[in-house]
This record gives structure tokens, sequence and C-alpha cells, in this order.
């Protein structure tokens, strides 16, 4: 059963990941489309200006803060060594998210803490509790089973903090820290690492060996460790890759749209070009809430399925 | 020309100053919140759980009581009923009865009244049969008296017979 089951779920994320890498570089190859579109007016001598829309530009990391026009804040550049920890333009953007975070929830917990148990929340807490509900039972209780409480900080604390990095990225002059690969791999980490210590933790060594053979027949074992050695690691990539290019190809599409007013220099084009990026914005506001959602619902099945005991199948 | 693009860009190249940075903030983050948030609001959301769900257990426990006492009140109802009827049908049988009996007995009692009334009247028959004999044979033993003292002749012998038989008649009457 749980042979099948795993069987399954490497399927769909595999699946998963073909698609998103398909949409990801299908958005990649717009890119250079747009930024070679001035190249070619210019040889065919309709447009006669030099500037490029830069798409990178917007959703890369950097060390300035950049509000045209009105100007820009330099962000201090800090080395140890040979190792760079400037605070960079998405490091800001967490650090915000943080803060918005912090300010909500010490509000937040404090009103809980004054709470009585036949009071109904009100407002503001009301509706953080639908989300903080939600992702306690139908995600991480439905995922995990018994025993969830123990991961719920860290699912509810990742599910807030991508979804408050998503939607500050959606601001104007702000930047999504999400949409950086350096970030969503550190949260995959957290993910991986959790998992392959709860597997420890329920099975131990010997636990941990044997769920690299699949539960299949020695003869098969010769396929099944690299397919289960991989698919440890394929698991956190997925996730990984995952958010990054959600968030990303969102705004490369944003900005591309936007661009297309710069790049045939004609009001024309604006209308359509707002219109559709109005859409795009509805639909970022919903991958927004959607990825954060995936993220924490696939973290809990890996958590689920490393603590997961097998003695009953 | 595209990979050289997105590398160039740093899209893909993984940065290990942000990689501390991410990691540095988040864990700080976890950690706050969930002194501040997690706890406190989880802890309120298992109590109020709890709540609602001793809250429900106890409107299922009045619940089944209530049942419980409608089906007895019911049953009594029910037995109450059986009870009633049954009252009323051995009111009604022995209503029936005592009607009976006293029908009966009213009917002796005629019977016997009527018989007595019969009896009475034959006494009395008897009693009259009696005396009209004892009367005849006086009157016999008289006629022959006179008939005896009087030596008459046969005109004389018929008024006497006649003048007895009158004599019989109206004592008849």
């Amino acid at each position: 059963m749980e042979y099948f089951l795993r069987r399954i779920t490497t399927t769909r994320l595999w699946q998963g990941l073909v698609l998103r890498s398909v949409l990801t570089a299908t958005f990649f190859l717009v890119v250079p489309v747009v930024q070679a579109a001035p190249t070619t007016a210019h040889a065919e001598g309709i447009a006669q200006s030099e500037e490029k829309v830069d798409v990178l530009h917007h959703v890369t990391d950097g060390n300035t803060l950049e509000f045209e026009p009105f100007g820009e804040i330099h962000l201090p550049t800090i080395k140890i060594g040979d190792f760079d920890i400037s605070i960079t333009r998405h490091v800001v953007m967490m650090w915000v998210a943080s803060l918005v975070l912090l300010l909500l929830f010490v509000s937040i917990g404090n009103t809980y803490k004054k709470m009585k148990p036949t009071e109904a929340p009100k407002g503001l807490a009301n509706l953080i509790e639908v989300m903080v509900d939600f992702v306690r039972i139908d995600i991480v209780k439905a995922n995990i089973g018994h025993g969830y409480e123990r991961f719920l900080p860290y699912l509810l604390t990742v599910f807030f903090f991508i979804l408050t990095c998503n939607l500050l990225g959606l601001i104007p002059y702000a930047a999504t820290a999400t949409s950086n690969i350096s970030v969503t791999f550190t949260l995959a980490v957290f993910t991986f690492v959790i998992v392959q210590f709860t597997m420890f933790k329920e099975h131990g060594l010997s636990g941990w060996l044997a769920h690299l053979t699949g539960g299949t027949p020695w003869f098969l074992w010769i396929i099944m460790i690299p397919v289960e050695f991989l698919s440890m690691f394929i698991k956190p990539f997925a996730l990984m890759v995952r958010l990054f290019a959600n968030m990303t190809a969102g705004h490369v599409v944003i900005v591309t749209l936007i661009g297309l007013i710069f790049v045939f220099k004609s009001w024309f084009v604006a209308p359509a070009a707002v219109a559709i990026t109005l859409a795009m914005y509805g639909l970022e506001l919903f991958v927004a809430f959607m990825q954060a959602y995936i993220f924490t619902m696939l973290s809990s099945l890996f958590i689920g399925m490393a603590a997961a005991h097998e003695e009953h199948h | 020309m595209v990979s050289t693009l997105i590398l160039s860009g740093g899209l893909l190249s993984p940065n290990p100053g942000l990689v501390f940075w991410t990691a540095i903030t988040f864990l700080l983050l976890v950690f706050v919140l969930s002194k501040v948030a997690w706890k406190p609001i989880v802890e309120a959301l298992n109590e109020r759980e709890n709540n609602i769900q001793s809250s429900i257990n106890r409107a299922e426990e009045a619940k089944r009581e209530a049942e419980k006492i409608l089906a007895e009140v019911k049953a009594e109802r029910a037995k109450a009923q059986v009870e009633a009827d049954k009252i009323v049908s051995d009111a009604r049988i022995y209503a029936e009865k005592i009607r009976a009996e006293i029908l009966e007995k009213a009917n002796a009692e005629a019977r016997k009244v009527a018989e007595d009334a019969k009896a009475d009247i034959e006494l009395a028959k008897q009693r009259a049969m009696i005396e009209l004999r004892n009367t005849v044979v006086d009157l016999a033993i008289e006629a022959a008296t006179k008939i005896i003292q009087h030596n008459l002749d046969a005109e004389r012998h018929k008024e006497l017979i006649a003048g007895v038989i009158n004599e019989l008649e109206t004592v008849e009457r």
C-alpha cells in the first residue's frame, strides 16, 4: 500500500515538475524575444532608442532598493572573508515580511491569550484564524495524522512566511523574495532536514535504510535503491523549483506585458497590455495563496510519509 | 543563449549570503512566532474545540435523556390507557351482571307474586267449592226435612222443589 502510494506521489511530482519546467521554459523563451525586439525594431529603423526592457532585472536580487523615478537606496555590502552576506533587496523584503508577520501575530496572539473558550473570534483574529485552522486541520493534520502538533510551528510559519512574501511581491516597488531560488532552496532544505530527521527518529537507521528499498524484493533493489535515493532529493528539489518558478514566471509575464508598451513605443498597445496585466495580477494574487498552500501541503505530505508507521499494512 | 541569459541574470545562481540570511530570518521567525502566536492560538483553538465537543456531548446526553423520559411517559400513558380501558370494560361487565341479576330477581319476584295470586285464587275457589257443597248438602237436607215434615201433594211437591232450585240459583249467583 505504502509502496503504491509513494509511486503515485512520485509520479505526480514528476508530472508537476515537467509541467512547471515547460511553463518556466516558455516564459524564458518569451524573455529573449522581448529583449531582442528593440534590436529588430532598431534594425528596421522604426525605433531609434537604444534602451532595452530588462525583464530579468525586475525579478533578480540586487543591492539597491529602487523607487523610480524618485531615486534609489543603496544597501550595505557586508563581507566576512570571501563570504558575501550583503543585505540585498530580497533580504530586506524578507525582513519586511517578518516585521508584518510579527506585528500581526503579536497582536493576534495577545487576543487569543485573553480569549475565553466560549468567546467567538472577531475581525482580524477571525480572518487569520480561518487560515491557521485551515493549515492546522486540512493541511497538517490531514497529511501527518497522529502527532501532527509538533510540526505545526514550522508548517504554520512556512505557510504565512511564503504567503506574506508572495503578497508583498505584488506591491509596486517591492520585490518577491520567494522568486529567488536561494530563498526557496533554504526553505526546501528545512523541509528535507525535518523529513529525514523524522524518519530517523520514527524508524531508526534500519528503517531509514529499509525505505530506500521501497519494500520490494531483493532482486529489484538494484533499481529501487537509486530511484528511492533520487526521490529523496527530488521531493525538496520539486518544492524549491515549484515555488521559485511560479513566483518568477508571473512577474516575468507582468513585466513583459508592460514592457510591450515600451518596446512598441505606441499608446495603442497600452490598453491591451494593461488589461492583460490586470488579469495576470489577479492570477498572481491567487497563485500567492496557492503556492503557500502547495509548499505547506507537500511538506506535510512528505513529513507524514516519513512519520508513517508501516506495521499496519 | 537562454542559459547564458539566465545565469548572467543570476536567476538560477544560488547566493550563499541570501541562503544565510534566509535561514537566520526564518529560524528566528519560527522561534518568535511559536512563542507569541502559534502556541496561544492553537491552544485557544484546542480549548474551544474541546469546549464545543463537550457542549455537543452534553446536548447529546440531554437529548438521550429527554428521549428516554418521552419513551417512559409514552409507555406510562399507554399503560394508563390500557388500565382505564380495563376499568371501563370491567365496570361495564359488572353493570351488565348487576342488571341481569336485578332483572332476574324482579322476574322471579313477579313470577312469585303471580304464583301466589294464583294459589290464593285456587285456594279461594276450593274453599268456595267446599262451601258450596256444604250449602247444597244443607239445602238438600233442609228440603228433605221440609218434604218429610209436610206430607204434601204432587202440586205442592213441584212448588217446593222449584223453590229450592230457585234458592240454589240465587246462592250460586
